[in-house]
């Protein structure tokens, strides 16, 4: 007893400041690709080279634009090859682990944004995921120009799941790092529970699910029976770019191509897998939870 | 047989072909004299392939009564020998099952059934491996008899897998575990490579064991190209390696006090390791390694700098850990739990095929770090960590004794890099109509993947065998006659992968 409150001590206070400040992540870590739009000849290396074509190029819209590039970060995997490919240097990665959206649209980078829509939330999305990483929040603190990249739940929802969540995880068919660095979150590092989020053994318990993987087609019953048990309403979180879009494994006859084929989606998170700070912060915004100076 | 080193290509030819009998004679006697199959599967149509030139094709019988419909390759893993062997049969729709003789050819078996329909004749346990919907359970019949069904979605973040139980009372009679719900069709998918998505289905074929995957795959084409990667890049590779074994054990360390009720050190080793995570992510930015290993070389290089502060962290880490873990060994309650509790026996372990930290808590001193070394390993002998109960203590004490083993090495390596660069990366032609096959000491014990080459130099077949494949049916036996409680317990002392399974 004596010797585990002595290593108590030694071990002392691990968990992170965030979000009140930002951790340091390690120097190699791509984070956010930036696209430099002016820089891109749309020469196509990038996309050849891109293992999930993650890569295409846009054009015709709106009617007669110049053709240009678009990163779909719901695919990427974050290999940073196309960085290596681009011999005008207009793919940078940029350190930041702020990524996610509301909508899947709102994860292509560099598409052109539509003009008319009475409805705000996906086009502010899609705009909002450029100018966000175009900041490059980077690894200071978080400062008050930083736009949001994720649009918060609507006031009702918060409501219900502001303070607490229950989320369920089910994995399937993925490589289980995802699973991995979501665990991680309950760690004393992270320590999730800090923020009333808690992962719960029964769908019956559960506010949300986190899916992650392509969802293989052994796996698409139990994913959606999973969803069918849990009570109204309820989130659903797709954690990597298998979730998202199928990732590596899209277009392969044994995986459905994303959670999306099966379920509706409330929230994206990139990555493969995604940074537990990328998730973390993800999970905050979607419930407002960092705080917004300004 | 053919006898090759780890790591070594050659043409598809020099693995002799012999009658069915010889060959299921051949690998008994191996078998016997303590080798292990560490690949065994079936190229369907290899008659009709493009392993054969179009001039042979037309000379091919047509007779379907007689016609082979595919070869049979066996790989065998000498120990004593350091070598590996491989011998082929020409079978035609089924072929007398050699798994009554050769217990640890059962779960190889069951996969050539299921990929091509060819019957080994006198399986005793003829059932599906990823194919979940046509599984058919045992069930116990009885009074005091019942059955318990988990899964596939588990109570934690978990790899979804279903078992079943049969107990009696309290006391599982018998434990069945159906996978394939990770099944993304991996090996179907390299058919035809290799191509700019390779790389990346080996890192993800199992994510927390990227390096391992990786490097066996490396170390395949590398073969294949006769491509000798820098010592330097062969540095990188074996500290990530053992890094990410470190990580896992610690983890797993901390998994198992928390099974047990025992908080501290499963908060303490939670956190070490994502410590662990971290300095992987030192070196390429992704806490799993991805990108670190690449065929022809590393991705990634570790300047002096980067030496020093991953040197000087880690021997923080070890410290830290050493501490927490320590904490278990000083408590009874921890101790009553971990003793007895899983066993398995030596004779069953063999009879298995049951491999890595797994197999070396029955006693068995196997690891192909030093049975069949290559990179690092050639030069930096890492001592096998062995413990001989075979119970869930055993099985927690090798991961001590390694995560301490693998920090050492790592320290050693960090110390005195060799210079040189990086490498650059192999060429993805490759020979045609070759074959072959590399083994490494993943976390969870040995990865063999081999590859055969068609006429133009593609994959025509490519075989994954991740350690999990060897020792899933070590669980399921380790649960007998427990009590069913101490599932989680056992099965976290195992702690196998569903996705490395599923494939
Ligand atoms: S970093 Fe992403 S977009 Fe770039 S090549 Fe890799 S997967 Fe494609
Ligand atoms: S997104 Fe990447 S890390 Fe996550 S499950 Fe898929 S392959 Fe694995």
């Amino acid at each position: 007893m004596i010797k585990a409150l002595r290593s108590r001590l030694h071990q002392g206070y691990k968990t992170n400041a965030f979000p009140a400040e930002n951790p340091r992540l390690p120097e190699r870590y791509p984070g956010a690709p930036r696209l430099e739009t002016e820089r891109c000849t749309v020469c196509g290396a990038c996309k050849a080279i891109c293992p999930t074509s993650a890569i295409s190029v846009q054009s015709g819209e709106p009617a007669g634009a110049e053709p240009r590039l678009a990163l779909d970060l719901g695919r990427c995997i974050f290999c940073r090859k196309c960085e290596t490919a681009c011999p005008e240097g207009a793919i940078a990665f940029t350190g930041s682990f702020r990524m996610g959206a509301r909508a899947k649209a709102g994860l292509v980078l560099g598409s052109v944004p539509h003009v008319s829509s009475t409805r705000t939330s996906r086009l502010d999305v899609s705009n909002d995921a450029h100018k966000a990483v175009s900041t490059g929040a980077g690894n200071q603190a978080l400062n008050s120009e930083e736009t949001r990249l994720i649009e918060a739940l609507d006031r009702k929802m918060l409501k219900i799941f502001g303070r607490a969540m229950k989320i369920r995880q089910v994995s399937a068919g993925g490589c289980n790092a995802c699973e991995a660095d979501v665990n991680v979150l309950e760690t004393i590092g992270f320590d999730l529970s800090r923020f009333g989020i808690s992962i719960t053994a029964s769908p019956r318990h559960a506010d949300a699910i986190i899916v992650t993987g392509p969802v293989s087609k052994n796996m698409e019953l139990a994913l959606r029976k999973t969803y069918e048990a849990m009570p109204s309403p309820k989130l659903v979180i797709a954690v990597g770019a298998c979730a998202i879009s199928g990732g590596i494994y899209r277009g392969l006859p044994d995986v459905c191509g994303g959670a999306d084929a099966v379920i509706p989606i409330d929230l994206y998170i990139p990555g493969c897998p995604p940074h537990p700070m990328t998730i973390l912060n993800a999970l905050l915004e979607l419930l407002d939870r960092v705080p917004r100076k300004n | 047989m053919k006898l090759f080193t780890n790591g070594s290509a050659m043409s598809v030819e020099d693995i002799p072909v012999v009658d069915f009998e010889f060959f299921a004679r051949s690998i008994a006697e191996a078998v016997k004299s303590g080798a292990s199959i560490v690949a065994l599967f079936a190229v369907p149509d290899y008659g009709k392939g493009a392993a054969r030139t179009a001039a042979e094709l037309t000379a091919l019988p047509t007779n379907a009564a007689t016609e082979k419909r595919a070869r049979l390759f066996a790989f065998l893993g000498l120990p004593t020998k350091g070598m590996i062997g491989g011998i082929a049969a020409d079978i035609g729709s089924a072929f007398p099952s050699l798994t009554p003789k050769i217990p640890q050819a059962h779960m190889f078996e069951r996969e050539i059934f299921e990929n091509t329909g060819i019957v080994p004749v006198g399986h005793p346990w003829l059932k599906p491996v990823r194919k979940i919907f046509d599984y058919d359970f045992y069930s116990l019949e009885g009074g005091q008899t019942h059955e318990v069904a988990v899964g596939p979605v588990h109570a934690g973040v978990i790899e979804p897998g279903h078992f079943r139980f049969q107990c009696y009372g309290e006391e599982v009679e018998h434990l069945e575990i159906a996978l394939g719900y990770q099944h993304r069709g991996i090996e179907k998918a390299l058919a035809g490579g290799p191509d700019i998505r390779t790389i990346h289905f080996m890192e993800t074929s199992a994510g927390d064991t990227t390096i391992g995957h990786a490097t066996a795959y490396a170390m395949l084409i590398e073969a294949l190209t006769s491509t000798q990667p820098d010592a330097r890049a062969e540095a990188v590779r074996g500290i990530a390696l053992e890094l990410e074994r470190m990580a896992n054990h610690i983890g797993d360390l901390g998994a198992l006090a928390g099974d047990v009720g025992y908080l501290p050190t499963k908060s303490f080793c939670g956190r070490l390791r994502g410590e662990v995570l971290n300095l992987t992510a030192e070196i390429c930015g992704n806490r799993f390694g991805r990108g670190i290993v690449q065929p022809g070389g590393v991705g990634f290089d570790i300047d002096e700098k980067m030496a020093t502060s991953i040197a000087a962290r880690l021997q923080k880490i070890v410290k830290d850990t050493d501490e927490a873990v320590g904490l278990l060994w000083d408590s009874p309650s921890v101790l009553a739990r971990f003793e007895r509790t899983g066993m398995l026996k030596k004779e069953t372990a063999l009879e298995l095929g049951l491999v890595g930290p797994a197999a070396r808590a029955c006693g068995i001193e196997r690891d192909v770090r030093s049975d069949y070394p290559s990179g690092i390993y050639k030069y930096a002998a890492i001592p096998v960590a062995t413990y001989p109960s075979g119970d869930v203590y055993a099985r927690a004490m090798v991961r001590m004794l390694e995560y301490q083993r693998s920090a050492s090495a790592i320290l050693d390596v960090l110390a005195a890099l060799p210079a040189g660069n990086t490498g650059k990366p192999a060429s993805r032609a490759l020979p045609a109509r070759s074959v072959a096959l590399s083994l490494v000491e993943g976390w969870r014990g040995k990865i063999c993947h081999c590859a055969i080459t068609d006429n133009r130099g593609a994959f025509l077949y490519y075989k994954i065998v991740d350690p999990s494949f060897h020792n899933w049916p070590g669980l399921a036996y380790a649960l007998r006659g427990q009590q069913i409680s101490d599932f989680p317990l056992c099965n976290k002392s195992f702690n196998l992968s569903y996705c490395g399974f599923d494939l």
